[in-house]
């Protein structure tokens, strides 16, 4: 099977000012999201701090009554957010992000006890608690062993220790995997085949609340900044590696054009995020990580075609060049972007909340990533070339025989004089 | 079959079966289904975020240690000025690292000079700018750094050894970031982690010192007043842990010096009080070497009290009744919990510095379990999807890439379990990057061979024309991506090395299946083929 006939000839370099266009506007396009939203972009907890409780619940979670309830409890700064998720429409999740209060560092989790009050008092489950009883969806499997074991409802006298820590866990998992995290009600244990005597036991230590904390990040106000600052450092970092080995096999122009190009992808991605109000989470810088890696795989496999063909037509103009080795590798292009493609819109698609973000990134960085090989980086070569004066260039290091290839012969590869300089 | 292909395929096998291994095959031989999935789930090690669990990251205040240092150096030099009866004005600590004395008589210079010499090596010595007779003492960088090293080590090992004897399964604590006095502290499976919290943050300093007036005062004002507002030499005021009706804490009047302290001990358990029904208490036992102090101390002191300071803290001052040898209790109406955990920390050693909290992350386990079901079907579909397409679309060839894909995946699990590393959600990001480059290998290389055959060129020169030709690509390709994952690595903390270590173990393990495995498919089949038979691709 084929799509395409190898045949192709198509002008890319000739379209290069509509590229080149594309994505000015598109760079444009999230300069001017990024300063409409305050010149600042969605970051996650990770990066600016605070507490984000996420909280999920049996049933539709009331989220006015939670607004109402927090406010009433002076947390009326916090923000609440009701996930969604197109895999699954009913998370009946919400997320609480209440900014850092202050700077005392001693009590970093203040905001997280403040929250978990509230949503207590609110909900209407702090008579129960009053009445000495735990929230089973808070227990441990533990603590849930112990409160077997005083009451010993099976029976089980001295192996009771082991029984019940087996039941407990039992339970736990019945609670965590088959029910998401929340039981509704301590009888719904009965239907993950919990003897009904165990149930009813627990019911004298344990109530069930109609919610459970399933995820909980607090990260102090200066390490958020100090994440952030990171993150920066060690993506422009990775850049300048790359811009040294692809110069050293190159030509320094060549990494230059790749790594502008790589950078133009990140920029048009972070721009779709604030666009799009997707948050950057430190999972997400990873995302881009991998976009800066995927597109620059995708620049040097036309760039080393550029530079066999170069070798070999050394009479064309360098632009035809160019255009032919975008041409000879379209297919190649085509596929493994599309695979890849595929790839992480099902992760999008399926991969849930959690990879939300992160998914997200990488769709639209595979998209930018491909375009950006032969709509920035290629035409960027060719500029150059065209501005120095001279036709078909420097890249010129013979690729075979690979034995006369190795790095450390005196010359470094693809310093050599150029082809057609000679 | 020619012998060097032998040999490769033996290679490969053998490759093959270490994966399998270290896979499925630690710590015991599976003999069920039901094995092999215990010892998959054992080997592959997942992060907190995919597991569940509480990640802590916190700040030791190291200043404080170095602070310390200084004020023990003040002391002693103060002592040896006095010793040498050399006068000065003033003796003051200025910042965490520098001593001043202010008004040096100027004739004692040189003996200033030789104290520092002789008994404060760690000490650089200088006349004070802008005064006339004054020197400033600064501690040695050297030292500081030492002192810095030290104190990170010693916070790190406390921290554990607290940690381990809360009986959580398989803490992890170790420094963070860069050199920013970080430590981070991972509980799997942890959904709560304020008792770690508490017991992290415990000071633990443990000591006995000897009461220098019998009675408390109710405040520190009061205690001075009853000293003629001058306290005798080598004595201080500590407050008591217990506060009187109006929150006041009573201040005791005690030496400064210790006998006795938390490194003395030898032992601490928790036990149910004697005095106190239903409280309890912690006994503990000193070290032979500190009982031959303590006894004749407690024999010396007989009906006198001697105060037990917990943090700086009086938790009670007992009357000595008798000579005490090695054992002594912490009585003070503890919970069961509170003198367990006072036991435990006590066991395990004072912390240097105190600590500040950074980052407290929880993921609870319904959480993680949905990312791994939904991650884990969104990579089968995926992984399906691109296996299928290759087959479709190079045919026989495309069983090659199928079989290199799910060679490269092998492998790269089993050397994240042969290394102990953790899978986190940024690791799996590195897994798709490989797989799309695992991809990208194979589509180079059997697009190149397509080439060489449209050219005219029979398959076995086409393929090694392929193989040859793409080679040169898949190692630039692989060598930048790898050279930024190693920057990522150095550079980068947690989240970010995940991903560095999965990329990089993913593209060697993909050179060795996409290039050699792969080739070596292709000239097995082409060497039992008939010569000039089209290739499947």
């Amino acid at each position: 099977m084929e799509f395409f006939h190898h045949s192709v000839n198509i002008d890319w370099m000739g379209k290069a000012k509509y590229f080149v266009s594309t994505s000015l506007a598109l760079l444009l396009i999230g300069a001017a999201s990024w300063i409409y939203h305050g010149r600042t972009l969605d970051y996650s907890v990770d990066f600016k701090g605070g507490t984000l409780v996420d909280v999920r619940f049996a049933n539709n979670p009331p989220v006015d009554q939670l607004r109402q309830g927090l406010a009433k409890q002076g947390l009326g700064d916090s923000v609440i957010q009701k996930t969604s998720d197109i895999a699954n429409p009913n998370a009946n999740e919400v997320l609480i992000y209440l900014q850092q209060h202050g700077q005392d560092q001693q009590a970093l989790d203040a905001g997280k006890t403040e929250i978990l009050n509230a949503l207590h008092a609110t909900l209407g489950s702090g008579a129960a608690s009053e009445s000495g009883k735990q929230d089973f969806n808070a227990a441990s499997p533990e603590a849930i062993a112990e409160a077997l074991v005083r009451k010993d409802p099976l029976g089980l006298g001295a192996a009771a220790g082991d029984g019940y820590a087996q039941l407990a866990k039992q339970i736990v998992d019945y609670r965590d995997h088959n029910s998401r995290g929340v039981v509704a009600n301590l009888d719904d244990l009965r239907q993950g085949n919990i003897p009904a005597a165990a149930v009813t036991a627990l019911g004298d230590s344990f109530y069930a609340s109609p919610f459970a904390v399933v995820n909980v990040e607090i990260v102090g106000p200066k390490v958020g900044a100090e994440l952030r600052r990171q993150a920066v450092y060690v993506t422009l970092y990775a850049l300048g590696g790359m811009l040294i080995y692809i110069a050293f096999r190159f030509e320094w122009v060549y990494g230059a054009a790749a790594v502008i190009a790589v950078f133009h992808d990140v920029l048009i991605t972070l721009g779709l995020f604030s666009l799009l109000h997707f948050e950057i989470s430190l999972t997400v810088i990873a995302a881009l990580l991998t976009l800066v890696g995927y597109s620059m795989n995708d620049t040097i496999v036309i760039f080393d075609r550029i530079r066999e063909n170069t070798r070999l037509m050394r009479r064309e103009p360098f632009a035809d060049i160019v255009n032919k080795s975008i041409n000879q590798t379209l297919s190649r292009t085509i596929l493994t972007s599309g695979l890849t493609f595929l790839t992480v819109l099902v992760l999008f698609l399926m991969g849930g909340q959690v990879l939300r973000s992160f998914s997200f990134a990488l769709v639209v960085g595979i998209l930018v990533g491909t375009y950006s090989s032969f709509g920035i980086a290629a035409p960027m070569v060719v500029a150059w070339n065209r501005w120095k004066g001279q036709g078909a260039i420097p890249v010129t290091k013979d690729p075979e025989p690979r034995s006369a290839t190795k790095f450390g012969r005196g010359e470094a590869p693809g310093r050599l004089a150029p082809a057609g300089r000679r | 079959m020619n012998p060097s292909l032998k040999w490769k395929a033996v290679f490969i096998v053998l490759v093959i079966l270490g994966c399998v291994f270290g896979l499925v095959g630690r710590p015991a031989a599976p003999t069920s289904l039901g094995a092999i999935r215990d010892n998959f789930a054992n080997n592959i090690k997942l992060g907190l975020d995919l597991q569940g669990g509480t990640h802590l990251v916190l700040q030791v205040q190291v200043n404080e240690a170095i602070s310390q240092e200084t004020d023990q150096a003040l002391d002693h030099l103060g002592t040896q000025l006095h010793d040498k009866n050399i006068r000065y004005d003033e003796l003051r600590k200025v910042g965490d690292t520098q001593i001043l004395v202010h008004n040096l008589d100027p004739q004692s210079a040189a003996a200033l000079r030789d104290i520092v010499s002789s008994n404060f090596p760690d000490w650089d010595i200088a006349a004070a700018a802008g005064e006339a007779s004054g020197y400033t003492l600064t501690l040695k960088p050297s030292t500081i750094a030492a002192i810095q090293d030290q104190t990170m080590t010693q916070t790190e090992d406390t921290i554990r050894r607290r940690i381990d004897q809360l009986g959580l399964t398989e803490p992890f604590v170790a420094k963070y970031g860069q050199g920013d006095n970080q430590i981070i502290v991972e509980l799997p499976g942890e959904a709560d982690p304020s008792r770690a919290k508490s017991v992290i943050q415990a000071g633990g300093q443990l000591e006995l010192r000897g009461v220098v007036d019998p009675n408390p005062y109710p405040s520190d004002t009061t205690a001075l007043a009853a000293h003629g507002g001058v306290l005798p030499a080598g004595s201080e005021l500590l407050p008591s842990k217990d506060v009187d009706a109006s929150g006041q804490a009573e201040v005791y009047v005690v030496q400064r010096t210790p006998i006795i302290t938390g490194r003395d001990l030898r032992s601490a358990t928790a036990l149910p009080s004697t005095d106190n029904p239903g409280a309890f208490e912690v006994s503990f036992t000193l070290s032979t070497e500190a009982a031959r102090r303590f006894g004749p101390f407690t024999e010396e002191n007989i009906g006198r009290p001697m105060a037990i300071v917990l943090d700086h803290k009086v938790q009670t001052a007992p009357v000595i009744q008798s000579r005490i040898e090695d054992q002594g209790r912490i009585t003070g109406r503890f919970g069961e919990q509170e003198a367990n955990d006072l036991a435990l920390v006590l066991r395990a050693g004072a912390l240097p510095a105190s600590i500040v909290y950074l980052e407290e992350r929880t993921v609870g386990p319904s959480l993680g379990a949905d990312s791994i079901r939904q991650g884990f079907q969104a990579s089968v579909v995926s992984l399906l999807v691109v296996l299928v397409f290759m087959v479709v679309y190079y045919r026989l060839s495309g069983v090659n890439a199928v079989v290199a894909l799910l060679l490269n995946l092998v492998i790269l699990l089993a050397a994240l379990a042969y290394f102990g590393a953790v899978l986190t959600l940024p690791g799996i990001a590195g897994v798709i990057l490989t797989i799309g480059m695992g991809v990208d290998s194979n589509v180079l290389i059997f697009e190149r061979i397509r080439e060489e055959l449209r050219a005219g060129k029979a398959p076995v020169s086409a393929v090694d024309l392929g193989f040859k030709r793409a080679l040169l690509t898949i190692i630039d390709t692989h060598v930048t991506t790898v050279v930024s994952a190693v920057f990522l690595f150095v550079f980068g903390t947690g989240p970010v090395r995940g991903f560095a270590v999965t990329l990089t173990i993913g593209l060697i393990a993909n050179l060795f299946t996409a290039v050699y495995v792969s080739r070596v498919i292709f000239e097995w089949h082409l060497a039992k083929a008939p010569r000039q038979a089209a290739l499947s691709i």
